[in-house]
């Protein structure tokens, strides 16, 4: 196997990626990729969030998702984000792009409470 | 076969022997003979005791006296949920209804003690309206549950229900000489609380009640009880001991909450509290299960754990009659 022939392959693979992320409207450098973004899913069951206080990076986006048979909210204490009522099944996400410890609960049972700390 | 729970005065100050405080409690049972097999509590004021309720067959004298009069709660009717817990709240709502005009003594008036829909959706609002005018109950003071102020701080509950209220949804009237008050406590709950007044509604109580006599009786009205049933399920008003400290003058004070989904009562000193069940789904008991959520039960016995309240206020006495009824 020839090294300027696997170079190419490689570079046209990468293209290849480029491309079909690019169609995906993610931001890509030119000639490298970047791992996707972490995302995470929280679990509201019981009246409880599944993850009470949770480590992320800049840039995880967190997915609530309803189990119970009411509805919840998720709503930070510092107003930065609110979710719509979510009925059983339904789901709220948030991308956390700078580091701080946010406060969020249920509006609707204010005794649920939970943390995301990003780092 | 229903209870009677009567107040047993000689743990007040005041030490009273049976009726000589002009309270005639043995007619008073007669008049409750109509309770058949609902729960009869009777608030005036001290320490309570139950006694049994003889079974008086047929009702014995449905007329109340002069100045007497009946009114009905009904709550939690959650419009729009439809799950295992009850996949029919409209056909249970109605049932309620159906109850309400077969009280022996027709009621003055209803009141809705909050959560009337499941998630504020105005066909849900809609609904509500269409089956209590359907059911000719006649004139319905609301008071919202969360469930009613979901996505837009109440915007479409004050739309429909609050004409002639204040703030939130607050208000007061009198009728008969028994002073009512709607109150709002679901509204801006803060993170780690329980159910909220807030500070003008606070104020606002506070200067309703400053010039009623001591001797006005006073029902008031909330969803989330005001008083602490069970705070670790959010069961309790993190200010209600505020708004009930501006009550203490009265001598006979009526607290009448819902959002639990089950009856519950409790007496001290002047004022009595009492929760009604829904007539959509069943709650477990405090700490009985591991979340307050909707319970599911056999189909059989649904209807026997959901229900309205009735009250009658006896005017000789200022005592208020509260009897449970289930749908079953």
């Amino acid at each position: 196997m020839s090294t300027i022939r696997t170079r190419f392959n490689v570079v046209a693979i990468i293209a290849a990626a480029v491309t079909i992320t690019a169609v995906y409207g993610t931001s890509i450098h030119a000639t490298q990729s970047k791992p996707p973004a972490k995302t995470v899913a929280i679990d509201i069951d019981n009246f409880k969030f599944g993850i009470v206080s949770l480590e992320a990076a800049i840039g995880t986006t967190v997915t609530w998702t309803n189990r119970d048979d009411v509805p919840h909210t998720v709503v930070s204490t510092t107003k930065l984000f609110k979710s719509p009522p979510l009925d059983t099944g339904e789901a709220f996400s948030y991308t956390f792009k700078e580091a701080g410890t946010f406060e969020y609960y249920c509006s609707l049972h204010p005794r649920m409470t939970g943390k995301i700390v990003v780092k | 076969m229903g209870r009677i729970i009567i107040p047993d005065h000689t743990h007040d100050h005041h030490i009273h022997t049976p009726d000589e405080d002009g309270v005639d409690r043995r007619g008073f049972l007669n008049c409750m003979a109509w309770a058949g097999a609902g729960m009869a509590w009777i608030a005036a004021s001290g320490v309570v005791k139950s006694a049994p309720l003889p079974r008086f067959g047929q009702a014995a004298d449905k007329r109340l006296a002069s100045g007497d009069f009946v009114f009905a709660q009904i709550s939690d009717s959650h419009i729009g949920f439809s799950k295992d817990a009850n996949k029919d709240v409209v056909s249970t709502l109605q049932a309620a209804i159906g109850r309400v005009q077969a009280l022996p003594v027709a009621p003055d008036f209803l009141i809705h003690t909050g959560d009337l829909t499941h998630l504020s959706k105005p066909e849900e609002f809609d609904t509500l309206q269409q089956v209590l005018i359907a059911g000719k109950v006649g004139q319905v003071f609301y008071v919202p549950g969360e469930h009613d102020v979901l996505a837009d701080d109440g915007r479409q509950y004050l739309d429909r229900f609050g004409k002639g209220t204040k703030g939130h949804g607050w208000f007061s009237f009198d009728h008969k000489g028994v002073h009512f008050i709607g109150l709002v406590n679901v509204v801006d709950l803060k993170a780690g609380g329980l159910g909220n007044l807030g500070a003008d509604q606070l104020e606002w109580l506070e200067g309703d009640v400053k010039h009623l006599s001591s001797s006005t009786p006073i029902v008031v009205f909330a969803h989330i009880p005001l008083w602490s049933v069970y705070p670790e399920w959010g069961w309790g008003t993190d200010d209600g001991a505020q708004a009930l400290g501006y009550l203490k003058k009265f001598g006979s004070v009526t607290v009448l909450n819902g959002h639990i989904h089950q009856t519950m009562q409790k007496i001290e000193g002047h004022i009595t509290f009492h929760t009604a069940t829904s007539t959509a789904f069943p709650q477990p008991a405090p700490g009985a299960a591991p979340s307050p959520g909707p319970m599911t039960v056999p189909a059989d016995k649904l209807r026997g754990l959901l229900g309205l309240t009735d009250v009658t206020f006896v005017k000789r006495s200022h005592a208020l009659a509260i009897v449970d009824h289930d749908l079953a």
